[in-house]
């Protein structure tokens, strides 16, 4: 019998959406809790410049491209720098009523949200849990438990004491082998100190979830595709969609990867994720703004 | 003037001879460089220093208008810059090459785009 993760994979060779849904309906059908989710990163709404002279329309075709999955997912994050900074109070609370307008076209309405430095360092999160609530938080879904650190209200990159204190007991509730996936924005590891692409204190987030055995790490603020691992820890980071920036220290400053007008979007997306509750594992496909 | 000598402190460093404390700073200092950085949004100025590996060399932080950092990753190195305060680092370079520093406390649109780079020279 053809399963979840071999029709992801015909999907990805071209098998197309409609076999996928087909399948996907059966595996549900067997009492599987095979389920997907879909991560968006970055959208920096506000953004005026020349790395994305699309700025204004980009996350609308995002939206659009979502809304034409096939298969609907089961819920959607967003994992950070939903705006622009500005240091305008009103500016950001405007670009953050915004962005609510716009996705709230999308079809699917369970929706997560995290900050990105953008949004909530220069407020300590002020304007996002007025517009988007906590802006850290833990849920559950079939079988996995998700946890949203927040690593941008301090200016400093820090995670704090108070939170790692909250996230010691939230994994206290989980058994050694649950299946955990965690959401942030700056990477919890020190992925290149000098492009400021790290966490001050994510080695003692990462020491708290180092005992559990089956610990994901979806994040975003590199605007790239990106997977590393620390331990058994499996660090993915997201395309963002606004612009790509280099790849990690490759070139001597993170300055952004120059628009292509050939090649409009390009280096921008999205991404499925897909958890099998067979093997526990999360398998990562990853979608452009505007589909083909 | 409110001005307030701070000094910072860090552990295991790498390519830097030590950051001293109080009063033996105070008397490194007057046989150091001084070297007078100001941060403000977002800037360093200078933001391209040459050291000479072995010199021994005072920094004197000071931001204007925000708390911004000051981290030097591969000396393992970093401060707060309050404004109206000095922040105080001491090192000897022990190796040529180039040495990024940035800002390192989100300080606003630009803050990217917010660093230098030490170059030290035999």
């Amino acid at each position: 019998m053809t399963d979840r993760r071999q029709f992801l994979k015909l999907t990805a060779l071209g098998g197309g959406a409609v076999f996928m849904s087909g399948l996907y309906g059966q595996a549900l059908a067997a009492g599987e809790q095979d389920f997907y989710f879909v991560q968006l990163s970055d959208c920096h709404w506000g953004y005026k410049g020349d790395a994305n002279p699309d700025a204004a329309v980009t996350l609308k075709k995002a939206v659009a491209t979502v809304n034409a999955l096939e298969v609907p997912p089961e819920f959607i994050v967003f994992t950070g720098d939903l705006t622009q900074t500005t240091d305008d109070p009103a500016e950001r609370r405007r670009r953050m009523a915004e962005f609510k307008d716009i996705i709230g076209g999308l079809n699917v309405k369970n929706i997560r949200f995290l900050p990105g430095e953008h949004d909530a360092s220069l407020d300590m999160g002020a304007a996002f849990k007025e517009n988007f609530g906590a802006t850290h938080y833990s849920f559950d879904h079939k079988g996995v438990h998700f946890i949203a650190l927040d690593n941008v209200s301090d200016p400093g990159a820090r995670i704090g004491d108070e939170q790692l204190e909250w996230l010691k007991a939230d994994l206290a509730t989980q058994k050694k082998d649950a299946r955990i996936v965690v959401f942030t924005h700056r990477p919890l590891f020190d992925l290149v100190p000098k492009w400021d692409w790290a966490t001050r204190d994510g080695d003692k987030a990462v020491a708290l979830l180092m005992p559990y055995e089956n610990v994901t790490v979806f994040y975003g603020h590199i605007h790239q595709e990106h997977h590393q691992k620390t331990g058994h820890i499996a660090h993915h980071a997201s395309k963002s969609l606004i612009f790509p920036l280099p790849a990690p220290g490759s070139q001597d400053k993170r300055t952004p990867l120059p628009w292509d007008p050939a090649m409009p979007y390009k280096g921008l997306g999205f991404r499925e994720i897909e958890a099998d509750a067979r093997d526990g594992d999360f398998e990562v496909k990853e979608f452009p703004v505007v589909k083909a | 003037m409110n001005q307030q000598r701070r000094s910072v402190c860090a552990g295991a460093l790498a390519g830097i001879a030590s950051l001293l404390l109080g009063a033996t700073a105070q008397a490194k200092a007057a046989k150091e460089r001084v070297i007078k950085i100001q941060a403000k949004k977002f800037v360093y100025t200078p933001n391209r220093i040459t050291l000479k590996k072995g010199e021994a060399v005072v920094l004197q932080l000071t931001a204007l208008d925000f708390t911004h950092g000051f981290n030097v990753p591969d000396w393992k190195i970093r401060a707060d810059l309050p404004p109206g305060q000095v922040t105080t680092l001491h090192i000897t370079p022990d190796k040529v090459g180039e040495i990024d520093f940035l800002c390192d406390n989100f300080c606003g649109d630009g803050h990217e785009e917010m660093n230098g780079k030490f170059v030290v020279v035999e």
